[in-house]
């Protein structure tokens, strides 16, 4: 039987990555991702796990030794964080195109420089046309869930694509919580052993990863994204399933509050929980502000983001990543893409915040909401603004 | 470019792009975009087999009575079996000529 425990969420993050049986684990420690494959290099080492731990000299050899392990049919975790990410880069897309179910946990933090070990989502944003499915964590039990899921997701054989799970560096890779922590008979109920439709075998010769010619290439490329677009039925039947077994039911977009919402914030990761707190105390005060939050991310759930916030004239886009030189953050820059085409369209506007470890507060949400209630009246001047940053 | 690749859709393409064939790319006749070829003058040739040793490519092959001749559906035209040859028995002559 499953049991709630009070648990450090890397802790719990590596112990969905064991029962979720993995076959190899291939990582480079990197703050703050460091306890989840220390925690794992552990398990392997005392037998609780029978996995190759492959302790790699960089992320660019994690990821291309995750390749030709989940080539050769290999269940296959990895996880990293900023600049691990980033070394990873050319790696990525490698995995998809492929049509590999890597699974890697990314903790989120800022890339340099300056320097900074703090959490953010420039490392993530910076990968957004990698083709891997990507989803948010707010809490602890949802890291635990949402390894499970991606496991179940990226290895359906009408997916067959890589899966990132996003968790804040350090507000959640850091931290104890309550979680409830399946035990072994329950997951294999949920996840089935990996059956690979084709694999490196020298009983059964076959080619991967060949070049593609002018000719060939942009109809791979198509293949892809066709198959990413797709996928979003597996990740939504895998959380239905989820839910039926264990009782905790996910969407790709989660509202909160948004009955009779004039401006609606929008969030991802770990601030949405300070976010809902705010909405609580604006709601009080009788402001109608509610909060949609993203869970899924790539593919982006264009239908579902629409419907949460239909009938909604301001959005208040809160975004974790500067697009420097951009026409506003990555979060609002995919919001606005998929609604211009909408009839009546709402106002977004755009606050950065809580870059490289900055707390976003309920003051902050405050501050934001109050922005988005007087620019519904008077247009601002900038395209996106800094929430907190010194103007002297 | 190879033909038999160019009218293929993307619902066609095998899972990741996978190749079950070993082998295949013997199909894939790359040497259409040659700009010059190579000609072998056996009068010169002294049939030591440097420029099969060379070729990038193997596209210069052993032929008939020791000498070596040049399969066209893969060479490249890039002349390193005209430079090496000790004997300047191998000229690079245009494709159009
Ligand atoms: S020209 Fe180059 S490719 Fe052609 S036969 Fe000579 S060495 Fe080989
Ligand atoms: S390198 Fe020149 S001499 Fe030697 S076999 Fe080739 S053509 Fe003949």
């Amino acid at each position: 039987m499953a049991k709630r425990i009070g648990m450090e969420v890397s802790i719990a993050a590596s112990e969905a990555v064991k029962l979720a049986d993995v076959d190899l684990i291939a990582a480079y420690p990197i703050t703050p991702q460091t306890h989840i494959v220390e925690h794992l290099s552990e398990v392997v080492a005392d037998g609780e796990l029978d996995a190759a731990f492959v302790p790699v000299e960089s992320e660019h050899s994690a990821m291309s030794c995750c390749i030709g392990s989940s080539a050769a049919g290999a269940r296959t975790f990895t996880a990293t964080s900023s600049q691990g990410l980033a070394l990873m880069h050319e790696i990525l897309f490698i995995a998809p195109a492929m049509r590999l179910p890597i699974v890697m946990v990314v903790a989120n933090r800022a890339l340099s420089g300056p320097i900074s070990i703090w959490n953010d989502h420039s490392d993530i944003m910076s990968e957004q046309d990698i083709a891997w499915i990507q989803t948010f964590a707010e809490n602890g039990q949802e890291v635990f869930d949402l390894v499970l899921h991606a496991f179940r997701v990226a290895e359906d054989s009408k997916v067959l694509l890589p899966v990132i799970v996003n968790l804040d560096g350090f507000t959640l890779s850091h931290v104890i919580e309550p979680i409830e922590i399946l035990d072994k008979a329950e997951v294999d109920k949920y996840l089935p052993p990996y059956k690979p439709k084709v694999r490196l075998d020298p009983r059964k010769p076959v080619s991967m990863g060949m070049v593609g010619i002018p000719e060939i290439y942009t109809e791979a490329k198509k293949a892809t994204d066709e198959a990413l677009i797709n996928s979003k039925k597996v990740v939504l039947k895998a959380w239905k399933e989820f839910g039926d077994l264990f009782g905790r039911y996910y969407n790709p977009v989660e509202s909160y509050k948004t009955e009779g919402a004039e401006v609606i914030l929008i969030t991802m990761g770990s601030i949405s929980e300070t976010a809902m707190t705010a909405i609580d105390k604006m709601r009080e005060k009788g402001m109608p502000v509610g909060l949609v939050r993203f869970r899924l991310w790539k593919p982006f759930p264009a239908p579902e983001f629409k419907k949460a916030i239909a009938g909604v004239q301001t959005l208040a886009v809160v975004d974790r990543a500067l697009s420097p030189g951009g026409a506003c953050g990555p979060v609002a820059e995919e919001i606005k893409a998929a609604l211009y085409a909408e009839r009546g369209r709402p106002k977004v506007y755009n606050f950065i915040a809580g870059l490289g470890g900055r707390d976003v507060t309920v003051e902050n949400f405050e501050e934001i909401v109050s922005k988005a209630f007087t620019y519904a009246k008077k247009r601002p001047k900038q395209l996106y603004e800094m929430i907190g940053v010194r103007e002297i | 470019m190879a033909k038999i690749d160019a009218v293929m859709g993307w619902k066609k393409l095998d899972l990741g792009c996978v190749i079950r064939q070993p082998g295949s790319s013997r199909t894939f006749k790359t040497g259409d975009w040659r700009s010059q070829r190579p000609v072998v003058d056996r009068d010169k040739c002294i049939k030591c087999g440097l420029c099969w040793v060379y070729c990038p490519d193997l596209a210069m092959v052993p032929a008939e009575e020791g000498y070596y001749k040049v399969n066209l559906d893969y060479c490249k035209g890039c002349g390193i079996c005209a430079k090496e040859c000790p004997k300047d028995a191998i000229t690079m002559v245009l494709e159009e000529d």
